[in-house]
């Protein structure tokens, strides 16, 4: 049995099988591998006897469960209306520009993906954005390089 | 230039160091559940999320209840554009909101309970299940059978309406329920369920500890008690205020704007914008007896100075909407969409502005027929922003 699937399995056997712990067992491996792949929304059916349509469909609600690939670090810039006032299209170029993807992308080595995102709640220390689960506000393009350069670093040093 | 003619009253409930709970809450169970729902009527306490329902009605309600199984669920899916101060609650005083979630359960026979913590909140964890760990031990001290769990969401606004809140804890998509049946009915799993917005529960806490008569001094008919508002936008001093309802959006511009105020987003995405000309006549509240009109809100206030277009901003919800819509009642589904690709259409000249009305006539037909609030609310800043700056959608 694969990586994967053992750690299904473990989640599985710790959440349990009813339809209440679906969410917190998609959240899991978000929190390992960042995205919902085919088998892994496969591999959770499998185990809670939940069909996999119904997997497939609930995972494919959540702006945060995603189900295509994305990059060790999730950038999700918002974009409601006080961050649009405050300089969030500045933010998403400078981003854009130091990691040369668009919304939406990865880059190449897959340590980043670039996402907009609704209003994170930090609209009076907009603009704000969130790595992962991290948030960051007061953003300026240059805080924002700092910011990425720091997960660049942890990356080199593992 | 603008002279400030008075500063609006900064009350300090809520964020209030106080560290009583334990105290407080033996206080509240020796007391009958009669008791002490009564004082929870009293005080007028209206939801604070937004949609203001009685507090002591729903407790009430819930209580009444014969089934053996209930539930306390704390919403914390603050997600109301413009709206912060629910995780400012959590940061500072989360033992308030526990307090008020045992102060419930105790009263409806709820044995447990949940945070619904919305995903973009999840730093926030750590802290929070320290606070619940000392929570636990105080239930021990008091002997009273309940517990409570932290439940995430994953990016969904919509799941911070209370039934789509239940679908996504019941590991569904969060789609709205049809309702009646209400939660205090028919809620998490089917069971009678309390749901209450952060700010009620820690309201709760200080109407235990003061009593009704002292959250009743602040307010006014109808809107009693103290508010935490979300302050952002073009304001010098952006943040978070206690403040009291009541008060016209005049006086908080005063307080707030930067002399060059335009407009005021009262409620969020799905509140009104107030332009300058309706400061004096508009007051924050509940539907009562307010003069003028009265705007219920969560308590996010978003300030647009004479730089900002309106356009701009109308588009800006529209597209939050159609992105958050769950997409399963059409008049919410293809009404958003048409929304926006309509005022797109009116701006680049591609339809006539006599559209605009149309789109107003839809907005109507989603207030009437769409399943849940976010649908039926649309309606507000559409024709509060199209009504009022109708020239800024055209030019």
């Amino acid at each position: 049995m694969n990586d994967q699937a053992e750690f299904v399995k473990d989640l599985v056997a710790a959440h349990g099988t009813e339809r209440e712990s679906l969410l917190p067992i998609l959240q899991a491996v978000i929190e390992k591998d960042r995205f919902l792949s085919e088998d892994a929304i496969l591999k959770i059916a499998q185990e809670t006897k939940i069909p996999a349509a119904d997997v497939y469909g609930t995972a494919s609600f959540y702006s945060f469960l995603d189900i295509v690939p994305r990059g060790k670090y999730v950038i999700r810039v918002c974009k409601t209306i006080t961050c649009a006032m405050k300089g969030k299209n500045q933010i998403l170029l400078a981003l854009e520009d130091f990691l040369k993807i668009k919304p939406g992308e990865t880059t190449p080595d897959k340590l980043f993906t670039i996402l907009e995102t609704n209003c994170l709640g930090w609209c009076h220390k907009a603009p704000a954005m969130l790595v992962n689960d991290e948030v960051y506000t007061e953003l300026t393009p240059n805080k924002v390089i700092d910011i990425l350069s720091s997960y660049k670093v942890k990356v080199d040093m593992v | 230039m603008t002279t400030k003619t008075k500063q609006l009253n900064r009350i300090d409930l809520i964020f209030k160091h106080e560290d009583d709970c334990k105290e407080i809450l033996k206080k509240s169970f020796d007391r009958s559940s009669e008791e002490v729902i009564n004082e929870m009527v009293n005080s007028g306490l209206k939801g604070r999320g937004g949609a203001g329902f009685p507090t002591g009605l729903k407790w009430k309600l819930t209580a009444e209840s014969e089934e053996k199984t209930k539930y306390v669920i704390c919403n914390a899916d603050e997600g109301e554009p413009g709206t912060f101060k629910d995780r400012e609650i959590l940061t500072r005083v989360p033992h308030k909101v526990l307090a008020g979630m045992a102060m419930c359960a105790k009263i409806i026979g709820a044995k447990e309970g949940y945070i619904y913590l919305r995903g973009e909140y999840k730093y926030l964890v750590p802290q929070l299940r320290e606070e619940i760990e000392k929570f636990h031990q105080i239930m021990a001290e008091l002997n009273l059978d309940f517990v409570v769990d932290i439940f995430m969401g994953s990016g969904a606004y919509i799941c911070g309406e209370e039934s789509a809140l239940f679908e996504s804890m019941e590991g569904k998509r969060g789609e709205p329920r049809n309702k009646p049946p209400y939660p205090t009915e028919c809620g998490y799993l089917d069971k009678p369920t309390v749901i209450n917005n952060v700010e009620t529960l820690a309201h709760s806490y200080t109407i235990m500890k003061y009593g009704a008569k002292k959250f009743r001094e602040l307010g006014v008919k109808d809107s009693w008690g103290s508010k935490v508002f979300s302050v952002s936008g073009d304001t010098p001093i952006p943040g978070i205020y206690e403040l009291e309802l009541g008060m016209s959006v005049q006086d908080f511009v005063d307080d707030f704007g930067d002399g060059d105020t335009k407009a005021v987003q009262v409620g969020g995405a799905s509140g009104f914008l107030v332009p300058r000309k309706r400061f004096a006549k508009s007051n924050i509240g509940y539907q009562g007896k307010l003069r003028g009109v009265s705007l219920p809100t969560g308590g996010s206030m978003m300030i647009f100075n004479s730089s900002r277009s309106m356009y701009n901003v109308l588009d800006n919800y529209l597209d939050f909407f159609q992105e958050e819509s769950c997409g399963q009642c059409t008049p919410c589904r293809v009404g958003c969409q048409q929304l926006l690709k309509g005022i797109k259409a009116v701006k680049r000249g591609e339809k006539p502005a006599v559209y605009l009305d149309k789109l107003l006539k839809l907005t109507d037909t989603m207030r009437l027929t769409a399943k849940c609030g976010l649908g039926q609310s649309v309606a507000n800043s559409f024709s509060s922003i199209v009504e009022n700056f109708r020239e800024e959608m055209i030019y």
